[in-house]
């Protein structure tokens, strides 16, 4: 599982920093660092942008896993530079934001937009593949997900604005239905296809959600 | 209690409906000389439904004016703005106001339209939207409830018999098909041995098609209507008929153009009728019809 993030505009950090001028930074180990949005280097251009600005960094540390148990330990570390900055910039996914949430009192801000759950098709090429919805059709549906993958989420089939194969909404992005329907011709499984889909149970875990495993 | 409509595609005769794009904004004069100007000429006039997913005055409320007007709408339903909530309780509205005919469409994109930024919904996909008439006639909701006075509906859907690839559009025609389509208007066709091939896959079934006849203004368009509209593709033959006519007389080669298509498919009894959709330029539709010798 990776978080795809991509950095906000600088002026909506800068924004986000108004009247906050002492600021710690923190990136990400893993998915930022893959997606080069909160490792090292980055950590290191944000610090130099921030004090171009004006503002005073306290301190950054990268955490090797932004979003793991870890952080606690790694925030305890640096507790004096902590303690002196006025706000946390977290270069992470908005997991890393929330648990560094957990355990700092001062205004934790997102630098990153936090994008979607992809897989890296190709080097430095990410692709949403699943949308998380609770109840899987990827067993009708030759794998591809087309909550995901569809524009418009469809379950029956493609709707009229395919064209030459690509979808309505991006030409440059094959229609799901069509993929959807090739591979399964491929396999021999057109009937899946011909199956009426119900309406989806948008609620099959009702939001926020929460499992407890025992 | 069949409506006009029904009535109509199920005598035999061939089917005329053509299509009223509501207004943006509250100045419903235009919109109203259109419906006088067609209500007698078609047998039923289709409502756009927030067509291309640009904001105008809503279907129904185009519907209730054809029916003011002593005309018989279509109402065309897209499962882009509302959820299933709503969509059930505008078809209940509908009822009520004695409209009888529905397009069930799966709708355009948002970021197509001028609200880029709206949020989707797509709560239904069009199969979905004809199932759950069909449900909401046996007195049910989707919920499973049990309805105080059900509904009536002649419901319908749309095919693209020029999709590329067309396979698994065909598979999603015999779907709505089996989820209880009564008729279908095509996206529009251009190329009639194409549509002819199309027609003899559709006729092992039994349901109404009408041909969807867009009005081409000017070889300019019809050029642009190949390249970036899916779905439809304008033989060179035809784009050369319009860039071939005199200055200014482009606007009536494409009139002849489509009458000629309207005559050609009657004549071979290829379907049941056609939908035409002048697009904004409705006032031409009595024009495109009796160039169609009707
Ligand atoms: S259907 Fe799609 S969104 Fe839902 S769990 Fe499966 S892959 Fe994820
Ligand atoms: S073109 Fe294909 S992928 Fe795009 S919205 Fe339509 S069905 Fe979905």
């Amino acid at each position: 599982m990776k978080s795809i993030t991509k950095q906000k505009s600088f002026d909506e950090i800068k924004e986000q920093l108004e009247g906050l001028d002492k600021v710690y930074v923190i990136g990400c180990g893993t998915c930022a660092t893959m997606t080069k949005t909160g490792g090292i280097e980055e950590v290191q251009c944000m610090k130099d942008r921030l004090q171009e600005l004006g503002k005073i960094v306290t301190g950054s540390t990268v955490i090797p896993t932004a979003c793991d148990e870890m952080t606690e330990v790694a925030l305890k570390e640096n507790n004096g530079a902590i303690n002196s900055s006025s706000c946390i910039l977290v270069m992470s996914c908005a997991l890393g934001v929330h648990k560094v949430s957990c355990y700092i009192d001062k205004p934790v801000i997102p630098a990153l937009d936090t994008l979607f759950i992809g897989l890296e098709d190709e080097p430095g090429n990410f692709h949403e593949v699943c949308a998380q919805c609770g109840h899987c059709v990827l067993g009708q549906t030759a794998g591809i997900c087309p909550l995901t993958a569809c524009h418009k989420g469809l379950l029956n089939g493609p709707c009229g604005g395919t064209n030459k194969g690509k979808c309505e909404v991006d030409i440059t992005k094959d229609c799901a239905w069509t993929l959807i329907y090739q591979r399964l011709e491929a396999q021999g499984r057109l009937d899946m296809m011909r199956k009426y889909q119900p309406p989806k149970n948008f609620q099959a875990t009702p939001r926020p959600r929460t499992i407890k495993i025992a | 209690m069949a409506t006009r409509f029904k009535e109509a595609l199920n005598s035999g005769k061939f089917v005329i409906t053509s299509e009223i794009g509501p207004p943006k904004g509250t100045n419903i004069e235009k919109m109203h000389h259109h419906i006088d100007l067609l209500k007698d000429r078609v047998v039923a006039m289709n409502v756009t439904d927030h067509q291309s997913s640009v904001m105008r005055f809503p279907s129904i409320g185009g519907c209730l004016a054809i029916k003011e007007r002593g005309g018989e709408p279509i109402l065309q339903m897209t499962c882009r703005d509302r959820n299933r909530l709503a969509l059930q309780a505008e078809l209940l509205f509908a009822y009520t106001r004695g409209v009888r005919n529905v397009l069930c469409l799966t709708g355009d994109a948002v970021p197509v339209g001028d609200h880029k930024e709206a949020k989707g919904v797509f709560d239904l996909d069009s199969l979905q939207l004809l199932r759950t008439i069909r449900l909401l006639e046996s007195g049910k909701d989707l919920g499973g409830n049990d309805l105080d006075g059900a509904v009536e509906f002649c419901a319908g859907a749309i095919v693209t018999p020029e999709a590329n690839p067309i396979e698994p559009q065909l598979l999603k025609f015999e779907k709505k098909i089996e989820v209880g389509a009564e008729f279908f208007q095509t996206q529009a066709i251009y190329d009639l041995d194409n549509f002819a091939k199309f027609m003899k896959f559709a006729r092992q079934f039994s349901v109404k098609i009408l041909a969807g006849i867009v009005l081409l203004t000017s070889a300019r368009m019809a050029k642009y209507m190949t390249e970036n509209v899916p779905g439809i593709f304008v033989p060179q033959n035809l784009i050369d008929e319009l860039a071939a006519a005199p200055k200014g007389e482009a606007l009536n080669k494409g009139i002849e153009i489509a009458g000629r298509m309207i005559a050609a498919l009657k004549k071979d009894s290829v379907c049941d009728g056609v939908h035409v959709m002048a697009i904004g330029r409705e006032e031409l539709v009595p024009d495109i019809l009796a160039a169609a010798g009707f």
